[in-house]
């Protein structure tokens, strides 16, 4: 689903926050990407969803080089891809089914559709009955789940996250890594970069350690390898 | 339940059609981006009157003009052509003549001043009594001094006069036009004027407009931010702007025909006043339908293009990073 192939990012100063990564990411799998601050984790993100574009090597997603997709194509590009952020990025203007809807409206689906697809997703994230509330008045809990709701509404095949816990108690942590595990269980392929190496542990998945933009460990790294397990 | 929904549902989303979806986002769009404008009542009514304002004012001028050229076009039909006939004319000739031309649908009136009348008029006037008996004979033509009707337009004004100058009976005619030609030529001069003055309001206008859509864009920096990270392009993301220009523009355009209109009708009382003291009767000029709809559609071009500049420009520096 994802490749990496010798990708490195440079900066103007010349600091690499990538260097000559290569790693690979399969269908349907569930991936964290973890590292101190500054190791790489959102540069990472960053070229997978082309907010950022590699010095040099090439980002594979979905069997598609990012290198190819134009500026102009960039959009209908993100659509395909679920996005998830640290700071949630709501619009506060409007009430939470709305902010879920946005990435339907962008795609132009029918009012029905919407509203459909936009339930189904409130549901998925157990806050169907605060629909119509202003995401203001949500917990920080909440308003991460508001979050998820939009990047699961259009069915991405990919959602990524950067530090979708970063801001919450353990309990609402492990709340959200059980939604994001139930969408990999339907098959979603979930990338997320997270600093929360005990909660990684017990969902027993996928462990990419970056450290100063390289690999700190063999990709294949499995982090339930002493017998961590699903809660 | 919860995941079996999600699986059901993998497909991509549907739309309704390219052209419905294209027709359905802009008319929300469009009641969007007004209910926005209603929503900050008092900044869109000082944008709305600036816009007003600044499009009433050309719109106005030349309604001034064409009322100029009106009235005075009413002067150029009531002038007199005096017909000076051949020397050798006697009056009964003179006066078969007058009827004859008497009988023209371009003509209102003809009064035949003799020779007799003219000379005795001209002893009475100019005091030259005394030399104009040394003369043997009546130096002074019959005269037809005719009206042209009311139904004449420049055009076949400038026919009956040539048409009576090429009369076998006619010395010369005399028709004092020129000052009023001069005087449309002045008013032609304005009226271009005008339009260049129009131009350059225009100009204000799309400046006002592409500041006010780029405050605008700058205060939603953050929804816009948010918008492209998850795949809107660039058009979702300027659309509701350029509704936000095109009705600034429009809303400007109709109030300055109201302006202008409600100009007119406090000019109405004395322009009639005005009129009554020529013994002339004016119809004042108002904006045509299709002058009206000019206006507006100026405006609301003019809110379009400098919303278009705004955003293209502005909106390429948010990018998400």
């Amino acid at each position: 689903m994802i490749r990496f192939e010798e990708v490195t990012r440079r900066f103007p100063g010349g600091q690499e926050a990538l260097s000559g990564l290569t790693l690979e990411v399969d269908k349907g799998e569930m991936v964290f990407v973890t590292g101190h601050s500054g190791a790489g984790k959102s540069t990472l993100l960053k070229l997978i969803a082309l907010i950022d574009r590699p010095t040099s090597g090439q980002v594979i997603v979905d069997g598609q080089s990012t290198r190819r997709v134009k500026r102009r194509k960039i959009p209908a590009y993100r659509r395909q891809i679920g996005m998830v952020f640290q700071d949630h990025k709501l619009l506060y203007d409007r009430p939470v089914a709305d902010n879920v809807a946005l990435p339907l409206v962008i795609a132009g689906a029918g009012p029905r559709e919407t509203g459909r697809r936009v339930r189904a997703a409130l549901e998925q994230v157990g806050l169907l009955h605060k629909e119509r509330q202003n995401p203001e008045t949500l917990s920080a809990g909440e308003q991460q789940r508001v979050g998820i709701a939009r990047a699961i509404v259009t069915r991405p095949k990919l959602l990524i996250a950067d530090e979708p816990t970063g801001n919450l108690d353990p309990d609402l942590s492990l709340e959200v890594m059980r939604i994001f595990r139930r969408f990999n269980e339907v098959g979603v392929t979930l990338m997320i970069a997270s600093h929360d190496i005990a909660l990684i542990d017990r969902l027993g998945c996928r462990r990419i350690e970056l450290d100063e933009g390289r690999l700190a460990t063999p990709a294949d790294h499995v982090a339930d390898e002493e017998g961590g397990s699903w809660p | 339940m919860a995941v079996s929904r999600h699986r059901d549902a993998v497909a991509p989303v549907r739309t309704s059609g390219p052209v419905s979806t294209w027709f359905g986002r802009h008319v929300s769009t469009s009641v969007a981006s007004l209910k926005k404008l209603v929503a900050a009542p008092f900044s869109s009514f000082m944008i709305v009157g600036v816009i007003g304002v600044t499009l009433a004012l050309p719109a106005a001028l030349h309604l001034l003009v064409a009322n100029a050229l009106s009235i005075s076009g009413g002067w150029e039909d009531a002038l007199d052509f005096s017909v000076f006939l051949a020397d050798d004319l006697d009056l009964p000739a003179a006066e078969r003549l007058a009827a004859l031309i008497g009988q023209r649908a371009d003509v209102g009136e003809v009064t035949l001043i003799s020779a007799e009348q003219a000379l005795a008029e001209f002893r009475e006037q100019s005091g030259f009594g005394a030399a104009l008996d040394q003369l043997g004979d009546n130096p002074l033509p019959h005269t037809l001094v005719v009206r042209p009707a009311a139904v004449n337009t420049p055009e076949t004004m400038a026919v009956l006069r040539q048409e009576l100058e090429s009369l076998p009976e006619t010395a010369a005619v005399q028709v004092d036009t020129d000052w009023v030609a001069r005087f449309h030529a002045i008013l032609d001069v304005i009226d271009q004027g005008i339009g260049i003055g129009a131009a350059l309001l225009g100009l204000a206008i799309v400046v006002i407009i592409g500041n006010t859509i780029r405050l605008d864009v700058e205060n939603r920096r953050d929804e816009i931010e948010v918008t492209k990270l998850i795949g809107a392009s660039d058009g979702f993301v300027r659309r509701p702007f350029l509704w936000s220009g095109l009705w600034l523009g429009l809303f400007g355009g109709m109030l300055a025909v109201g302006l202008v209109s409600w100009g007119l009708v406090l000019l109405e009382a004395p322009m009639a006043r005005l009129a009554g003291l020529y013994h002339g009767n004016v119809d004042l000029v108002w904006l045509s339908l299709g002058e009206a709809g000019l206006v507006i559609g100026f405006g609301a071009t003019l809110g379009l293009i400098g919303s278009w500049t705004a955003a293209a420009r502005h909106m390429r520096a948010i990018e998400p990073g």
